[in-house]
């Protein structure tokens, strides 16, 4: 059922974006018909994180746009408005609870932080999961703590073979254009 | 969970279909080129008229110094700083290759960063532009009566000079700060020593009233941090300057790691009026060091390198009461100074939040004695203590903060790519502007004075991705100008830049302009080579050298015809250029010259060297667009073999 209702949602969301595709738009030259091909883009959006680029490895957000585990975080970035963060320079890395991860809060915490007047909190746990930095698991290990792009330190165990970061099992690991991608197990919620 | 996914599906929906039209509202946007309003009549400069501030912007690793006008974009003047530069020739002509020398010999390249323009009393004069080269720690100078490089002084003990070139009020000094920290003198030893025995020198350059001749006052030598960005104090705060510290750590491997492990790291504030007032009664400690001291003269249109032997050092502990660190979160880059004085802004590159410090706290805490240890002898003050306040949240990686004239701080974000208005005192975020993309350092004329213009300002990007026509893998860097003069910043205009615009300095035009200038008059000029009367015309051998004396002018060179030069002869061209007219130039090119060609001002004179390797008939041209019969200013050089008896003449106008 989950599996439909995904899909749903994507189908949803295309719709939605196909929509605006063939529309007329005022452009600074004169009036033109933008191209279908570049306007798989939401309009309103703008920045780095809607260039059209097939060349480049992807970055932190394609990867995360592309995992079907990550659905939820995919949402809540958007919700934040984040995507431009996600693509630039960097590096960063990203620590992305798996949808999981998600449902694993307690009921009712994702609808909260989803709405409008809770952006700014979304953004700041989204931004606990961001570190400005490019390091494999195994590197991982040399650190004790990291700082998180939100402005908290979270900590960096190991116990055996894996590496938890803020309490957070690290699962896979994907390295981005832009840096890397750590798949983890749990949302790591910031202290304050 | 279902619930939620739902939410989210209408959520999305919602976003989807607000944005479809929501198209009428934006500002910034690509393909409408953040033409809102009248974006385009604000840009507008009608030809003919002029733009109404100049924006020097550092071409970053190129080396160089351009040119602009704001606000139309347009690119004036390159000016060849640390780089040569074909279309000047300089650093090819024997007058300016001296400019390129170093300690280490000739150094054709440099990495330009930080211009500053000189002032009186905290406010922009116009006279000069400092600059500061990295890799190859130097200062230069650039005069704003010629727009050309006046001098350039090298940094001895200074590795990486990037908290640089910063200019205190009166421009009684100008500022330059090692990034790296290395052994002082420089010696043998290992690397993982490095911490408690590397040193970063703090360089005062104290720069002449009138000429603007630029000599170390003394060096600083402080703890082995990375000093990374540096300001003076405006008006109250004058007499100190501030220097943003990281890897306080002392790490020196793997500093993406090692040198984030501190939560805080300083700002270090130097009383450099304390320490002026020590050297001056004969303190500190001249120790040897060798650097080049390069200057270039208007007169003899040539410049001279000479190799320095000794500098004065102080240590910090020598000169109680003079510097103290103030903490600050998170590896700060950008180190700001309000045009009051009173505001000391550390830009925590890794932090969300931007700190500021106070002035006044400061000062009362080094009175009151209340300080949270020390490091190497350097009193720390308590961060609580001299905290003025701090902009939460502000955004992502904040590098460096300018300001307005009515009280607002504009701050640079790399990581959220956008530009951030805030209120100085209230500490509240006024407006953000994205930008295309990834802005390093932003700039308002007088942005850094206690005079700002707050009319523009220009946001310095690293990334352009796809802003422009694409080039190939290499594509443009760029530069964002906003009006700033309402309540929200509105994007104006992009355009390219040459380099890496890695900083800036504005100054409104009317400042400047008005020194320019126009020719270099004949009747001064004191190159040794000068030919200032066509009588004077003529060619000499010495052994092997032959030096022409040789004039231009509309549409001729005098002489045009020469024999008499050999296989295996240095022949000299030292042309001097006899037009007194404004924006008449001349240039000569040689075939088979592997030294370079020349661009030769209105009563200047320069010179290139050939080795012809072959006996025949070589010609040479003017190759700048000089006249109407600019195809006709050409000549021949008559070369014979090695040991020929042919003789030395030149000519005119003979058959």
């Amino acid at each position: 059922m989950k599996t439909i209702i995904k899909s749903l949602f994507v189908l949803g969301v295309l719709l939605v974006f196909s929509a605006c595709k063939n529309e007329p738009k005022n452009e600074a030259t004169g009036t033109v018909l933008e191209s279908t091909e570049n306007s798989n883009a939401e309009t309103a959006k703008q920045g780095q994180a809607f260039i059209e680029n097939d060349e480049s490895k992807p970055n932190v957000l394609q990867i995360a746009i592309g995992s079907s585990d990550h659905t939820t975080l995919v949402a809540a970035v958007k919700a934040a408005g984040l995507e431009n963060s996600l693509v630039n320079a960097g590096p960063l890395m990203v620590f992305a609870p798996t949808n999981a991860a998600f449902d694993a809060l307690p009921a009712g915490t994702v609808e909260n932080l989803l709405k409008p007047e809770n952006k700014d909190q979304l953004a700041s746990i989204l931004k606990n999961h961001v570190t400005p930095g490019n390091y494999s698991k195994e590197f991982l290990k040399k650190f004790k703590k990291l700082g998180q792009a939100g402005g908290e330190s979270i900590s960096v165990e190991v116990k055996g073979e894996d590496v938890y970061v803020g309490g957070a099992k690290i699962l896979a690991s994907i390295p981005a254009g832009n840096g890397i991608v750590h798949v983890v197990d749990k949302v790591i919620l910031p202290v304050n | 969970m279902k619930k939620a996914i739902n939410i989210l599906v209408s959520l999305i929906m919602v976003a989807g279909l607000v944005s479809c039209n929501n198209d009428g509202n934006k500002r910034g946007n690509k393909g409408q080129g953040g033409l809102a309003g009248n974006a385009a009549e604000k840009v507008y400069v009608a030809p003919g008229e002029h733009d109404e501030f100049y924006a020097f912007v550092s071409g970053g690793f190129s080396g160089q110094l351009a040119v602009y006008g704001l606000p139309s974009g347009r690119l004036f003047k390159v000016i060849p700083v640390f780089s040569q530069d074909p279309e000047k020739a300089y650093g090819y002509n024997e007058e300016s290759k001296p400019m390129l020398e170093t300690s280490y010999g000739f150094v054709p390249w440099g990495d330009a960063h930080h211009p500053d323009i000189s002032q009186t009393n905290g406010e922009l004069d116009g006279r000069w532009v400092f600059i500061n080269e990295n890799n190859t720690p130097r200062i230069a100078r650039i005069d704003l009566t010629t727009f050309e490089t006046a001098e350039i002084l090298e940094v001895p003990n200074s590795a990486g000079n990037h908290s640089s070139s910063f200019v205190t009020e009166n421009t009684e000094y100008v500022v330059a700060g090692t990034r790296f920290s290395v052994p002082i003198p420089q010696r043998d030893m290992p690397i993982k020593d490095y911490k408690g025995n590397f040193k970063g020198a703090l360089s005062f350059i104290s720069v002449a009233p009138e000429t603007g001749r630029m000599a170390i006052k003394f060096q600083l030598l402080m703890p082995g941090f990375d000093y990374d960005l540096s300001h003076p104090g405006r008006d109250k705060s004058h007499g100190w300057f501030f220097f943003t510290t990281y890897n306080t750590e002392e790490a020196n491997s793997l500093l993406e790691v090692n040198a984030s492990q501190n939560d805080k790291d300083f700002i270090a504030a130097v009383n450099w009026k304390k320490i002026e007032e020590y050297v001056n009664n004969g303190g500190g400690t001249k120790v040897p060091a060798k650097y080049a001291h390069n200057v270039y003269s208007d007169e003899t249109h040539s410049a001279t390198s000479t190799i320095m032997d000794e500098v004065l050092t102080v240590n910090p502990l020598d000169v109680p009461g003079a510097i103290f660190f103030l903490p600050t979160p998170k590896s700060p880059h950008g180190c700001d100074v309000d045009p009051t004085g009173e505001y000391i802004v550390g830009n925590g590159k890794l932090s969300a939040d931007l700190t500021v410090h106070s002035f006044t706290k400061m000062l009362a805490a080094i009175e009151n004695k209340k300080f949270d240890g020390e490091a190497y002898g350097i009193p720390i003050l308590k961060f609580e203590d001299v905290l003025a306040g701090t902009v939460k949240q502000a955004g992502l990686g904040p590098l460096h903060t300018e300001f307005d004239d009515k009280g607002n701080a504009y701050t640079s974000f790399f990581i959220s790519s956008e530009v951030v208005k805030w209120k100085l005192g209230s500490w509240e975020v006024e407006d953000r502007q994205p930008v295309f993309y990834s802005v390093g350092h932003v700039m308002i004329p007088g942005g850094n004075s206690r005079k700002p213009f707050g009319k523009y300002l220009l946001s310095m990007n690293k990334i352009t991705k796809d802003r422009y026509l694409p080039t190939g893998p290499e594509v443009t860097q760029s530069a964002q100008l906003f009006d700033i003069s309402g309540d929200k910043m509105e994007l104006l205009l992009d355009f390219p830049t040459i380099g890496e615009p890695h900083y800036a300095a504005g100054i409104p035009a009317d400042i400047v302009a008005k020194n320019s200038k126009q020719i270099f008059k004949l009747s001064e000029n004191k190159h040794p080579y000068a030919t200032i009367t066509d009588g004077d015309a003529k060619v000499e051998r010495k052994g092997n050298e032959v030096h022409i004396y040789m004039t231009m002018i509309r549409s001729h060179f005098n002489p045009d015809n020469i024999e008499g030069v050999k296989v295996g002869d240095k022949v000299f061209f030292h042309v001097t250029n006899h037009e007194q007219d404004y924006d008449v130039p001349h240039g000569i090119s040689m075939i088979g010259a592997n030294t370079s060609e020349l661009l030769i001002m209105p009563g200047q004179t320069e010179t290139f060297i050939w080795e012809p390797k072959l006996p025949g008939v070589w010609p040479f041209y003017c190759t700048d667009f000089c006249s109407a019969l600019h195809q006709e200013m050409q000549g021949y050089v008559r070369v014979s073999p090695a040991g020929s008896g042919t003789e030395l003449k030149w000519s005119l106008g003979e058959d």
